[in-house]
This record gives C-alpha cells, structure tokens and sequence, in this order.
C-alpha cells in the first residue's frame, strides 16, 4: 500500500500525472481476464497498511476463506484475495483519516482453506488481542466462529453469507452483517419488477440447499410486493461446463425444453447460487423472456461500473490497489473496515467496546457510495443498504428501493426483514 | 417543479441586465411564442450569431455538464444557453478568475484542469494534476490555486500563471470541498469519506484542525466577515457552523421538509450573501435550496430546540430543478443560480422575493455553476 500511495504523490511532487493511466490502460488491455486470478497482484499485497510510528494501533482480523470457485462467465472467475483486498483498501482509508486523529489501523488476515477449521483461525487472532473480526466464510461457519468468539468479547463481522437463518432464528448477539442477506436481495429485485409491471415470475432454482433458500426467498419476495410465480421448476443435472467441447450444443437443446411449456409469464427469475445453470439461461429460453437473479439482471451490493454518489473514487482507489475490479465481496468486506474506522473517529477512541457502541448507537452512518448511508438494524445486527441492480457486471440498471415502496422509518427498510417480521430473540441486554 | 421556459422567458421576469434596467417586456403574444419556438427550433446557429453581434452587457452564467463534457455559457439577460463549450474529460469543479476574464475548469477524468478564456473561449493554461474535483482561488491575487485531488488524499497548490505546483498537503480520503477566506489566510478542506472538515495555513501550509462534521462532507463556505465556515454533510443531512479562531463547532443546522424522508435531505452546495444575512442551502435530492438565517443561527441556539426553532432557522423552502448541487450569485446579489443534476438545468431563483424565475435546460449532469463578475 504504501509503495501504490508513494508513486502518485511523487509524481504530483514533479508535477507530473501519477501512473493511473497506466494501471487503468494496463486494465483495458487485459478487461477479459480482469477478474481472473492476478496472481502477482495477490502475492504483492501487503497484508497491511504501514504502522505509524507512536500512534496506537487497533487490528482488525480478517478470517480468508482461499477457495477455488467455478463460474459459468471466466470474467467472474472471483481472484484470490476477493473480499480481503476490500478489506485492506477500508485500513487504507481508515489510516487515511487516522492519521490526523492519532489512529492507525492495521489488517491481519488468516487463510483457512475449505476443510481447515475457521476457529483456529480466530483463536489466533484471539491469541493477538484481535477483537473485532471480519470474515467471508459460509453460514454455517460464521455461526461457529460467532460461538467462539463471544466468551472473548469479539464482534464478527458477517461479509459473505447471505443466510437468512443467521439474522434471524439463529441470530447471535457478537454478529454484524454487512453482507445483504438473501431477502433483501430478493426484495431489491422484486421492487424494481414490479415498478416495470412485470408481476408474473417463472422461478428456476437449483439443487444446492442455498439455491433452495434463495428460492424460498423469491417466493416470499413474491408475496410481499405482489408478483405471481406462475411455474416453479428445479433446474436438476449439472449443465455443460466450459470445458466441455459440446456443452454449447447440449445447452442450446436442454435449456429450451427446461423453459418450455410454461403459463405465460414476464420474467424468468433464476435461483442459482454456485453458478450452475443460471448463467446459461439468458438468450436460451423457449420464450423470449429477459432473465433475472443469479443471471441477466442480478441484485447485488457492488458492481464494479457503480459511479453514482461518488463510486468512480471509489472504483478508482480500488483499482489503484488490487490492479483488478472491486467485487461485492470487496464491497461487504471494506463496508466492515469502515464501520470500524468511522466508529473509531467519532467516539474518538480505539477501544473496540466504544466503537461497537458507536456502531450500534442511533447516529452512526457511513458513506459507501450507494445514495443513503448505512446503518445497523438493532433487530438482526444486519446493515441496511441500498441494492445495485446489475446487467451482469456491464451496467448499473437501476438501485433500490424503488421509489414509491415507502416505510415510517427509512425507504432502506423495505428491503429484507424488518423489525416486527423479526423471529431474531437475544437475551435482554443483548440487543445487536 | 420545473418551470416552462418559454411561458416564464416572455413573463414578468426580472431583468439580469447589469445596469440601465429595461423598461417592463410585453405580455406573450402569439408572435413572441413562434419567434421563440423558431430561435428554438433553429439552435445554436441563431443563438451564436445572436450572441456574436450583440454587445455582451449581460451577467453569463458557465454550467459545468459532468456527463457530455461540456461547458454551457448562459446569457442571463436572454435566459438561454448561447454557447456550448467542449472540454477534457469528466467537467465538474470550477473557478473564475477576480476579473472573470479566466474559467479554471476542473476534468477529473482527464487529470487536468483546464484554463479558458471567457471570450474567445480557447483554452489558454492547462494545468496538469491527478483526479482534480474541486478548486479553490485566492483572490484578489488569483493565486495560487488550491486543487482537491479526490483520488489521491491530497490538496495540490499551484501556480496557475507559471502552471507550477507550489506544495502538496495530505487530506483524508476524497478531499472535495474547498474554500480560503476573505483574507485569505485560511484553506479549509472537506473530506467526503471521512467525515472531516481541514484547516490548513496559507502562511505555513501547515495542518491547523480537523474538525469532525456528520458523515460526507461536501462543500466549506466561509462567511464574508471570515469569522465562520459553514460545512455541509451530504449523509448527515446537516450544515455544521465552525468558528474559524477555535475550530470549535458552534451549531448544526438540521433540516426537514414535510413530506420528505430525511435520507432524502442531502445538502451539498452553500452560498452565503455578502452581507452575511442569509445562506442558501442547495438539498440535493430533496429538490429545494433551504434559506438559512446565518446571524440567527447563533442567537437561536439560545432558544428551546424543538420545531420552533428549527423553522424560525429554515425561513423557507424552494423548489428548483432536480438535484442541485452548487449554486451562483449573480454579482449584484439579486439572482441565484443553482445547478439541476438530475433535470439538466439550471434554475434562477430571485433573491427578493425568494421565487424561482426560470429553469434554462443545459448539458447533461450540471455539476457546478458560476456567473461572470461583469
């Protein structure tokens, strides 16, 4: 970080352009392998800002689920340090600020690779006096890494697992979720389908159990905007890969005869959170219909052509750093940071109980270029936020809510679980 | 909202001429309403010779268009845009010269800031620098030059007759706003992500406070006396009165229309009259300008807080185009003129009586707005 920081300044000290051209021409060259894994970029991120002298330190952990992941679109191919560079850009901006208000934040990140144990990792950063943890492991494992930080007094920041079960039945007091969850992705896109009067939904899902619960959430995203889902099918077998020499072929036949034969409808909403088939669907189907969800139009927290409200600076510090675009993941992981930067210069204290109090106190807002500031529901420990709507990374189709879906206390609210829908119960005092 | 243009040109607008006011225009007649729809329908051709024979008595307001990279040139005795500019990459941040014979023009994306002439309209100076959103003069001297680079957490100086960059300051992420004082010994920045408002020296260069404001600042307008800077908080919803001795915070000034969610309140640009009486208050999506008492906000602070206080602080609300940012004085105090982001326009609001007399379509995405000193 600090040599990516030094080149512009020197430059600017010649009067000369810093190198963002060349990064950004550097970018245009390899756009179709963007997000493909630079490997060099990952090995030469530092883990963590420099570390000013004389001037108190708070780390902030951050648990590194290093997978591999197969996607339908290369281009998505996620990088290595998908999430973690989100994260280390956020102790970048801290120290940013931090440097005029005598505070330095610094990353320390633990790989676990699928199969290692998560909660070793957080002991170690227990064992370091690490306290507030951000992580983009599953559900299941945000549960137990919120288990077992608790006793400890760490606060696990969820930037990953879009779960509804882990905000609500099986919510925890020490968990913060800056990853939207399912329902208010759901909710984002169902919004703007009804504001284009395109109420009645073909639901295509998978058969992972997180396809299942997206699909449950389509359904009660349904019901509570009014739309009708006039064929509910699960999409079974494995399609073609790209790998496979004939899997164009084989698509072009199978995907027609899975979309044939529906009532009339307006929109296939496709549930498929592995990349499996969705991706496939656009341009397939038996009807000329658009496709939404996991493919064509897709409900995210980030997308890397997000300009508005001040993303391009955004997009470019991102850039400037990781030398690849800035995924959700990024988004969710440097949304954690920042909470806890931002916390830490208005109570003006790095002691991490002050900041969660902070966070967690009525006039606590941060900026993260979506229009209205983020905040925590009291209720769940989820962050609201606005959703992007994407066309599959190429353009921002719209941002909801939409308008005309209001509530009494902020529009932010219409998305995803609100207080009195809450089945989230902790131990009175325990309130998130 | 958005006020027709042709019904309000012929009406009973008043005139922006400088001096020797015209005596009242005629009603609309069906004649006046074709002779426009012709000017309109024929385009800037018509509009450039109107404009080249013609002597320029008129204040000309310049709208930086973010999105078609383009500068409109807006004769305000005509209410129409007479000339559309092309510039670098990304126009947002602008500054005139005192003579007003120099528009410095802010490209973000072309890494530069470009210097033209406001009459022949060449580009005259260009000034080299990463990622510049804003920048500042000191005046009279117009010099040196004081850049918000966004991008690199840095305040740039330069020297914008040699083009030479005098020294850099650090700044917290995406400095944005920035103004120096009436005596121009004061720099204030603001900085949009991280939520603070930046003193430096014009003497020493050096870091004098750091005041923290609600969250995303955008805009820092001293008043005339020097004693205050008003700060806005795009986020927060709130302007933050800041004294310029202590850098203590004096007051908040909140706001809240009826039937508006307070997200929806975003105030970024602050215009305050030369005689320090009223501060207008550009809120952004929110679609008005608040009209602030500045003396009041102190004494008022005295009082109860409570909704009394708080619309005896908000004289009134005015509804102009969609989205303004920043906004303009014209020189003789009398007209104010905000940029429309979303609506591509620019309306003009009548100090007097506080009324919005027209909305001139410009480029797309109007960022900033000055007018001409002449």
């Amino acid at each position: 970080m600090a040599a990516s920081r030094q080149a512009p300044d020197d430059n600017a000290q010649s009067g000369q352009r810093p190198n963002r051209r060349t990064v950004l021409s550097g970018l245009a060259a390899s756009v179709g392998t963007a997000f493909a894994h630079p490997a060099q970029a990952a090995s030469a991120t530092p883990a963590a800002a420099p570390t000013l002298p004389d001037v108190p330190t708070l780390t902030i952990g951050y648990v590194h689920w290093l997978h591999d992941v197969e996607t339908i679109s290369l281009i998505f191919t996620p990088a290595p340090n998908n999430g973690r560079a989100g994260a280390e850009v956020g102790v970048s901006d801290n120290n940013t600020t931090g440097r005029f208000l005598h505070q330095n934040f610094a990353l320390e990140t633990v790989e676990v690779r699928t199969g290692q144990d998560p909660v070793a990792a957080l002991n170690t950063l227990i064992g370091k006096g690490i306290r507030l943890v951000v992580t983009d492991r599953p559900a299941a494992d945000v549960l137990k890494l919120a288990d077992a930080a608790a006793p400890h007094g760490v606060t696990i920041f969820n930037a990953g697992a879009p779960d509804d079960s882990i905000r609500e039945e099986n919510c925890r007091a020490n968990l913060v979720h800056t990853a939207p969850s399912n329902a208010m992705l759901t909710d984002a896109l169902a919004q703007y389908l009804i504001w284009k009067r395109w109420p009645r939904w073909f639901l295509a899902y998978g058969e992972t159990p997180d396809d299942l619960l997206l699909a449950e959430a389509y359904r009660r995203a349904a019901k509570v905007f009014g739309a009708r889902i006039v064929a509910d099918r699960q999409y079974k077998g494995k399609a073609g890969s790209r790998e496979t020499d004939s899997g164009l072929i084989d698509l072009q036949k199978q995907l027609p005869v899975f979309t044939q034969n529906a009532p009339e409808y307006d929109v296939l909403v496709c549930a498929d959170q592995n990349s499996v088939f969705a991706g496939y669907l656009p341009y397939r189907t038996w009807d000329a219909r658009p496709v939404v969800g996991s493919a064509g139009l897709i409900p995210t927290s980030w997308d890397p052509n997000s300009t508005e409200f001040g993303g391009k600076q955004m997009q470019d510090r991102f850039i400037a750093y990781a030398h690849r675009f800035m995924t959700a993941l990024d988004m969710n992981a440097w949304v954690a940071v920042r909470m806890i930067g931002t916390a830490a210069s208005y109570a003006q204290s790095l002691d991490p109980d002050k900041i969660m109090a902070y966070m967690r106190g009525p006039s606590f807002q941060l900026g993260a270029y979506r229009g209205l500031s983020l905040s925590i529901r009291s209720w769940n420990g989820q962050v609201r936020q606005a959703i992007l709507l994407s066309d599959s990374g190429r353009t921002v189709v719209s941002m909801s809510p939409q308008p005309g879906f209001l509530h009494e206390v902020t529009v932010l609210d219409t998305l995803g679980t609100d207080k009195p829908e809450t089945t989230c119960k902790l131990p009175a005092g325990q309130k998130t | 909202m958005k006020i027709p243009v042709i019904a309000r040109s012929r009406g009973g607008r008043g005139n922006l001429v400088r001096a020797d006011p015209r005596p009242p225009v005629r009603a609309p007649n069906r004649a006046h309403l074709a002779a426009t729809f012709l000017a309109m329908t024929c385009g800037w051709l018509l509009a450039l010779a109107l404009f080249a024979t013609s002597p320029a008595h008129a204040y000309m307001a310049y709208a930086s268009n973010e999105k078609d990279n383009t500068i409109s040139v807006i004769d305000l005795d005509k209410m129409q845009v007479v000339k559309t500019v092309p510039t670098g990459q990304r126009p947002r941040g602008m500054a005139l010269t005192s003579d007003g014979k120099r528009l410095l023009v802010c490209l973000g994306d072309s890494n530069r800031i470009d210097i033209f002439n406001t009459r022949t309209w060449q580009v005259v100076g260009s000034i080299d620098t990463p990622d510049p959103e804003y920048a500042a003069l000191r005046k009279p001297e117009n010099n040196p030059l004081y850049v918000s680079n966004e991008n690199n957490a840095l305040i740039t100086v330069w020297n914008i007759d040699t083009e030479k960059m005098l020294v850099q300051m650090p700044t917290g992420v995406e400095p944005e706003g920035m103004a120096v004082s009436p005596d121009g010994q004061l720099i204030v920045n603001t900085t949009e992500t991280t939520n603070m408002a930046q003193f430096f020296s014009y003497a020493t260069g050096k870091n004098l406070a750091n005041v923290l404001v609600p969250p995303r600042p955008r805009w820092a307008a001293f008043t005339h006396d020097g004693k205050q800077v008003w700060v806005s908080s795009e986020l927060g919803g709130a302007v933050t009165v800041i004294d310029t001795r202590t850098f203590k915070i004096l007051d908040t000034i909140r706001f809240q229309v009826e039937g508006l969610r307070s997200t929806f309140i975003q105030p970024v640009g602050i215009n305050i009259t030369d005689d320090d009486k009223l501060a207008f208050v550009a809120l952004g999506p929110a679609n008005r300008v608040a009209v602030v008492s500045v003396p009041e906000h102190k004494v008022l602070s005295y009082v109860a807080t409570g909704h009394a206080e708080y619309n005896a602080k908000v004289k009134k609300y005015l509804l102009v185009g969609q989205r303004p940012w920043h906004m303009a004085f014209t020189p003789d105090g009398k007209y104010l003129v905000t940029a429309n982001g979303l609506s591509n326009d620019v309306s003009v609001i009548r100090v007097s009586d506080l009324r919005v007399i027209n909305t001139i379509p410009v480029g797309q995405q109007p960022w900033m707005v000055l007018v001409s000193p002449h």
